[in-house]
């Protein structure tokens, strides 16, 4: 635990990419191999689960603390972070411990089948004898959630420097369904693997930020719609199919619809597209889609009123042999031949024609009729790349709407913004009224960050833990991307992606905007 | 009458017709320390400890309307009796002790229990009535030694110095700047200070207090010369041009909220180092038990939770609202105490533009 506790010291110690990687790569120099591979696992999002929950951890280390569970979650509010708050609180440890990362992930896995007593004493037991900084990633394993300032992408940088293999082959190699306990080291990175579930590391894109015709001339890009739905992978092996989403996710269960893929595809197949809500040939929003997300059983009348489908936009794989090198118009000319038939659930995305610029960006205004995002340009003789890259991919998306709102409700952040209000809950007018329809966290440089924390300490009406409620006298531009209907809401609206765009401090409260001409923008499906 | 009372002016002896540290302008105001929360401009006079004397005269531009007193020496006004005992904030601060026919009542302004080695040690004053910060009151403040967070500093100079870096260290011009000068390892390299800091060591300096050398930054010095060294800046010039002309460094932050990890994500600074001027959890919990009062008045800080916490430690206590902001606005502001006063808007100017 010492190497992996010198890292996070390292990693935390660092705000540069160059340092945060000869860390890393430091590490996987000293560290045994099981702990490498929990150190990889855990930078992917392969984290143990949970056995112990957060409340139980609280009020246990209350109790060790000498402490009331009151001022415990007063300061919890403070410090943003559980692991944190309960490693600052605990005494000091009574004795010091050698073991290593796999030692204490295997503790806390063994807790499962214990019994509350049984798992208070073991953790008792541990807390007393770790350092600080291990009790404080004991805690942050323990808690889940485990963030290190470090991407995967990151790790796998540094994983290629360490090792002298190429990063796209790494990336490749860590997809999917591996887990410390049925992979070794060497079996995992050297050895010629068989999990025909594997996919692909996607391709991102970057959004466009110049001017389009800086891209050079039309003819050189395919441009097709950014639909807005989840990216997703099909796989075809062995007669079985695997759908991944792009949080490497295997999600196959959850879109049932798929199934016929098996029919459609032969085996060695691999598409890149979306998973979109699709019904009477059209797509529907996202919000619909956000009703099957999370269910575990998918009721008849869900299916009946959500069907998906899959919009297919890149072929990797085809007839086993992966094409991820090949120039996209290669691929799309393969595609298109996959994707002759239309069928209801394998749907190939189109691609806009287009002679100028000028035409492309016409189609780009219609995008929110169409229930797209916007555009996706990728240059017709790229690669299929590894993450998130310049050049030759761009969103292009639309302007998103927008809103002039009051601030009514503020709330301090986790994190980094611990101890800084931050988290904001906006209200628009509704007959006289102010009511809240949304919360934002981002779009406030650092500096405006400051000043609102400010005006908010000191212009507070109200405080309910870690709520503040001030006086309704700020005025801020929100920016989002959809409006739906929704009856969770008090308002009877949801917005998609809210942020602030910036603060109108040209703006008194009264000129905001009202609920009436919100509603005016939803969509009438 | 009580012996104390909390007003929209300040801390109020009605008996004596005088305030304590008060942020409106009155007729006659008792200050404990220099910091811009405490010593605001606008009194028409003022009494101060003669260590606090200078920085205040200079801060607030000062006449003939500050008078002086030593720690301990008695001032009896109208029959109450004032004496100023060392706060161990910063050098020159005070506790002001209000005494009236046997009843002591106690006003803190802002303390700390360890010697820091250049401020006066804070001495333990018992009272019946006891007014006290909670800056830091909460129980995840707990300060490390400051030998060891010193050791921290001189490391991170060290290998900034072998990386062929500037160790750029932001803190309050002052206190937590004379407080690093004179406990850093000065065999590790030179030491430079920013205009502002340097304003103030000046007046310490002239005032007999013996700190290693220092030098200004101005802009007749090269790139070259601050190679390997230490500088000294307040919060507010990080982030300023005049900080550019020490890349590539590494940049560190000196305040107690650095003990938080968000706070020192937030900052975006290299290293943030957990040196406070302030009582943390177990010094403020020491102190008021210690001054055996009755009776706590919680001001500026985690106000309304510790004063729920000495209740049910089975005080009598009781949240007051000031305007006093202790550490807060050194990191969550992001800047240092500023003044409303122009003066001190102008004298932060000039150091901030010793380019």
């Amino acid at each position: 635990m010492k190497n992996f506790a010198n890292l996070f010291t390292a990693l935390d110690q660092t705000t540069k990419t160059l340092g945060k990687i000869d860390a890393l790569v430091d590490y996987f120099r000293q560290a045994p191999d099981a702990d490498k591979l929990w150190a990889m696992a855990l930078l992917s999002h392969r984290r143990p689960k949970r056995t112990v929950n957060t409340t139980l951890l609280a009020t246990w280390a209350s109790a060790q603390a000498g402490l009331p569970l009151w001022l415990f979650e007063e300061s919890y509010h403070v410090v943003g972070d559980l692991a944190e708050t309960i490693t600052l609180l605990l005494p000091p440890p009574r004795t010091a411990s050698d073991e290593s990362l796999t030692y204490w992930i295997n503790f806390i896995r063994a807790l499962e089948p214990l019994t509350i007593e049984e798992k208070r004493a073991q953790i008792y037991d541990a807390w007393s004898r770790l350092d600080h900084t291990e009790r404080f990633v004991f805690n942050k394993l323990i808690t889940g959630g485990f963030r290190m300032g470090v991407s995967q992408q990151l790790m796998v940088k540094a994983l290629a420097k360490h090792t002298g293999t190429r990063e796209t082959v790494l990336a490749h190699k860590l997809m999917g369904n591996w887990t410390p306990d049925q992979n070794t080291f060497t079996q995992l990175l050297e050895e010629e693997q068989h999990d025909i579930s594997r996919p692909y590391p996607f391709y991102l894109a970057y959004a466009l930020e110049d001017d389009v015709t800086t891209l050079g001339t039309p003819e050189e890009w395919y441009a097709e719609h950014k639909w807005d739905g989840i990216r997703g992978q099909i796989i075809v092996r062995d007669r079985q199919l695997f759908v991944w989403s792009r949080g490497e996710e295997l999600v196959t269960d959850k879109y049932p619809e798929y199934t016929v893929m098996l029919d459609l595809l032969p085996d060695g197949t691999v598409l890149d597209g979306e998973i979109l809500p699709f019904l009477d040939d059209r797509p529907l929003s996202f919000n619909h889609l956000q009703t099957r997300i999370g269910r575990k059983t998918l009721s008849t009348k869900l299916l009946r009123e959500v069907p998906v489908a899959f919009v297919a936009y890149d072929v990797l794989e085809w007839g086993g042999t992966d094409l991820r090198e090949r120039p996209m118009h290669d691929r799309r000319a393969i595609l298109e031949t996959i994707c002759a038939q239309s069928h209801p659930v394998l749907r190939l995305s189109a691609l806009v024609t287009f002679a100028t610029w000028e035409v492309l960006a016409a189609e780009r205004l219609r995008a929110r009729e169409l229930v797209s995002e916007g555009i996706m340009l990728k240059r017709k003789t790229s690669s299929y790349r590894t993450g998130r890259r310049r050049g030759d991919w761009w969103k292009w998306k639309i302007d998103p709407l927008t809103v002039d709102a009051v601030m009514i409700y503020a709330m301090h952040g986790a994190g980094r913004r611990a101890n800084l209000y931050t988290d904001y809950t906006f209200a628009v007018w509704d007959q006289g009224q102010l009511v809240p329809f949304t919360k934002a966290y981002s779009g406030l440089t650092d500096d405006e960050i400051r000043a609102v924390d400010r005006w908010i300490k000191q212009n507070t009406l109200e405080r309910f833990g870690p709520v503040r409620s001030v006086k309704p006298e700020l005025v801020f531009e929100i920016a989002f991307e959809g409006i739906a209907k929704s009856s969770r809401h008090k308002s009877g609206i949801a917005l998609r992606f809210p942020r602030i765009r910036r603060w109108r401090q040209d703006k008194p409260a009264a000129e905001a905007d009202t609920l009436e001409s919100l509603r005016l923008l939803l969509d009438e499906r | 009458m009580p012996l104390l009372e909390f007003t929209d002016r300040g801390i109020y002896c009605p008996l004596a017709g005088v305030y304590l540290d008060p942020w409106k302008p009155v007729d006659r105001a008792l200050i404990t320390h220099g910091h811009a929360d405490h010593a605001r401009p606008g009194h028409t006079h003022y009494l101060c400890t003669e260590a606090a004397a200078p920085v205040i005269r200079y801060r607030l531009r000062l006449e003939n309307n500050l008078q002086t007193v030593k720690y301990g020496e008695p001032v009896v006004i109208n029959g109450v009796h004032f004496t100023f005992h060392p706060a161990g904030h910063i050098p020159g601060s005070a506790q002001i002790r209000v005494e009236h026919q046997g009843e002591v009542w106690v006003f803190t302004g802002d303390y700390k229990l360890e010697n820091d080695g250049v401020s006066e040690p804070f001495e333990l004053v018992r009272c019946h009535t006891f007014i006290t910060e909670s800056t830091f009151g909460l129980p995840v403040y707990r300060w490390k030694p400051q030998q060891t967070i010193m050791d921290e500093i001189n490391g991170w100079w060290r290998q900034n110095r072998a990386e062929g870096k500037v160790s750029v260290i932001a803190g309050y011009t002052l206190g937590k700047s004379q407080r690093i000068i004179g406990n850093v390892d000065t065999s590790i390299g030179n030491i430079f200070l920013h205009g502002s800091v340097d304003n103030i060591l000046d007046i310490f300096r002239a005032q007999g207090m013996v700190l290693p050398k220092t030098q200004r930054v101005t802009t007749q010095h090269k790139k070259q010369d601050f190679e390997g060294s230490l500088v000294i800046c307040p919060p507010s010039a990080v982030g300023s041009p005049w900080i550019r002309r020490f890349l590539p460094y590494s940049l560190g932050i000196a305040s107690g909220w650095m003990s938080l990890r968000g706070a020192r994500r937030r900052r975006g600074a290299d290293r943030g180092f957990a040196l406070s001027d302030h009582a943390d959890w177990e010094s403020l919990n020491t102190t008021v038990r210690e001054t055996g009062a009755e009776r706590v008045y919680v001001t500026h800080g985690y106000t309304e939770i510790y004063t729920q916490w000495l209740r049910e430690q089975g005080l009598e206590a009781h949240a007051v609202k000031t305007h006093y902001e202790g550490e807060l606005s050194e990191m969550v502001e992001g800047e240092e105490k500023t003044n409303p006063d122009p003066v001190e808007e102008q004298e932060n100017t000039t150091g901030g533009t010793a380019t």
